[in-house]
């Protein structure tokens, strides 16, 4: 995101039309992702119903969901972009600023709480030297978030790095864990 | 560490029979294993027939509401000219609950056999199956699976060559709780924010792109070629002699402060004292249970008392003071703060509040305040006053039960462990009041 543009991502002068936007922006649906989209078209009757796919695509794509991102899903699924900016806030997977190399979300939500999650946050804080939840780590690696429930009670914490699911990991774990992230 | 453990022979295996099987994964080795014969057999029967024969054998929702599955087909109309829908409930989000992730990573195809089943008897020509964004492995293994059926020939526009048309999707959530509320789950497979809808219209009459439309539960689904193949009768004879409501095999998913965690599949109405101590190996080494919530953690906690008196089924545990639900128990010992874990609870749903409702998105925040509160030290005896009231306002009066949710285990945790609630507010800290200048 260019630095003189506001929060909301929009640059545009008023009344300027929504594709004459930022000009560096390669759109992500040509070749072989506008097949993808064009198949995942026809499992649906509405065009709408393919939004939570094509959002994926652009977050695997550019790894997260920008302004300019949600201008081109706007206009590919024909939705206003306030529309689509409106599903991805509510969807806490969908990253709406660029994230660490390493963006680990760990689990601990009561049963992972009852079993050392918190132990296992502060260890990944610690070892990061994130300074906080949430906050980039200072050579740009790694970020640290608690999330709720992964599904994956049962065993010691698991957590998610990126898309990659981690279970079973323990203080005792978590250097072993950060070296293979390299 | 890991899934899925050595069975005990106590439990019943059913759906988690070839649970860590490698070769069950895919379509062969599925094919082996009977997979698929099901699915032959429901193409050449009357869609009817096969809703009567699952009312028939009493299989009941597994996602948490036990609703009787043939009862819910029946709903349905084929032959009214409409588009029907099937929707899987993928999203398995409650915590406490990993069971459907186990059936997606090791028997795909029985979730893909399920769902074509499923679908053909309510005159549906698509399933939609919503699996939660966390879940990549279960994704990636349900994605192979249908690509597999596809190429087999098993789904599409001449489904195993029979001439009928059966599509099965996968679609992926992004991380929302509420999703996995079945009116939230069509709004977010039609692209839109995961708000519950309000009901009625019911989905049997308005549902996904206001179409009817059946929500089954993964586990629900998975079950039925079971039954197709052998029969009512041979799944009812599963459950209490004296229970006839609770029919079949359930998966169990434990977790939390007990030797032995992981799922286990028993037949509906085991005692669950025994599943505790025999199965699951009963509690860490010098530890005791404390409380227990036999059916993840929307559901009320009981206390050891009432969960050693429980038989596993519907019935059983309503009669225990709480319920069965998606079956996840979340078992929690007396080396853990309670309080602070009721807490967290409240926390975890007023991060995952829609915020459609006033008494949810209000009342789910402020009960995670009060109860921070009380673990950090601060609580006064009125806030137990006040979370019961917090509690009573936000049951039974919102779109969806989100907020009945996050009341429950508060109440039943001050109703069933005052003391541990009073213990925290003893030790309230003293706090220096400046003296007032003259």
């Amino acid at each position: 995101m260019s630095a003189t543009q506001n929060e909301m991502g929009d640059s545009r002068a008023p009344g300027e039309a929504s594709h004459n936007l930022h000009e560096a922006y390669a759109p992500v649906f040509v070749g072989a992702r506008r097949s993808e989209l064009d198949e995942l078209l026809t499992r649906y009757p509405t065009k709408m119903a393919a939004l939570l796919p094509a959002l994926w695509m652009v977050q695997e794509d550019r790894g997260w969901v920008s302004s300019e991102g949600i201008a081109e899903v706007s206009e590919v699924l024909e939705l206003t972009p306030a529309y689509v900016r409106g599903v991805v806030t509510f969807y806490t997977m969908y990253h709406q600023h660029p994230v660490a190399k390493h963006f680990i979300q760990v689990c601990t939500t009561s049963p992972c709480n009852v079993c050392g999650a918190e132990d296992v946050v502060n260890a990944l804080l610690k070892a990061t030297h994130c300074e906080e939840l949430g906050v980039t780590s200072p050579d740009g690696k790694y970020a640290v978030i608690e999330v709720e429930c992964l599904g994956a009670c049962g065993f010691n914490t698991p957590l998610m790095v990126n898309e990659k699911f981690i279970e079973s990991v323990t203080v005792d774990t978590v250097p072993a864990l950060l070296a293979s992230l390299g | 560490m890991g899934f899925p453990h050595t069975p005990h022979e106590r439990e019943t295996l059913v759906l988690s029979k070839h649970f860590g099987v490698q070769e069950a994964i895919g379509l062969d080795g599925w094919k082996k294993r009977g997979g698929y014969a099901a699915l032959e057999k429901a193409l050449r029967m009357e869609p009817a027939e096969i809703v009567q024969v699952v009312k028939d054998s009493g299989l009941r929702g597994r996602g948490g509401a036990g609703f009787p599955t043939g009862l819910k087909w029946s709903f349905m109309k084929p032959g009214d000219g409409k588009q029907h829908y099937l929707a899987c409930n993928a999203d398995e989000s409650e915590p406490g609950t990993f069971k459907d992730r186990e059936i997606m990573r090791w028997t795909p195809h029985a979730l893909v056999e399920g769902c074509a089943i499923g679908a053909y008897a309510i005159g549906a020509t698509v399933a939609y199956i919503y699996i939660r964004g966390e879940y990549t492995e279960a994704l990636e293994k349900m994605n192979a699976a249908c690509k597999e059926a596809y190429a087999a020939g098993i789904l599409g526009t001449n489904a195993m060559g029979t001439g009928k048309t059966v599509h099965v999707y996968v679609h992926k959530g992004a991380g929302a709780y509420i999703c996995g509320e079945e009116t939230a789950m069509m709004n977010s497979l039609e692209g839109r924010r995961g708000n519950p809808r309000i009901k009625p219209p019911f989905p049997a009459v308005s549902g996904l792109f206001g179409m009817p439309t059946t929500i089954n539960n993964v586990e629900t689904l998975a079950a039925v070629p079971h039954i197709l193949n052998n029969g009512a009768d041979w799944y009812k004879t599963f459950g209490r002699a004296d229970n006839p409501k609770s029919t079949g095999t359930k998966l169990f998913s434990v977790c939390g402060n007990i030797a032995k965690p992981g799922n286990y599949e028993v037949a509906l109405g085991f005692p669950f004292k025994d599943f505790l101590y025999d199965l699951c190996g009963g509690p860490l080494p010098g530890r005791k249970f404390k409380a227990i919530i036999p059916g993840g953690i929307s559901v009320p906690i009981q206390t050891l008392a009432e969960a050693e008196n429980s038989p596993m089924d519907y019935e059983g545990f309503v009669a225990n003071g709480t319920m069965l639900g998606s079956g996840g128990v979340i078992i929690i010992d007396d080396a853990q703060n309670l309080v602070k874990q009721i807490a967290r609870a409240a926390r975890f749903f007023a991060h995952e509040s829609c915020a459609q409702c006033t008494q949810c998105r209000e009342g789910t925040a402020w009960t995670t305040k009060i109860l921070e509160r009380i673990v950090a030290g601060d609580g006064t005896h009125e806030d137990l006053d006040t979370l019961l009231d917090i509690g009573e306002q936000m049951t039974g009066k919102t779109i969806c039960v989100l907020s009945d949710s996050c009341a429950t285990p508060v109440i039943s945790g001050i109703q069933k462990f005052r003391p541990d609630f009073e213990a925290l507010i003893k030790t309230k800290k003293v706090h220096m009041v400046p003296a007032q200048v003259a």
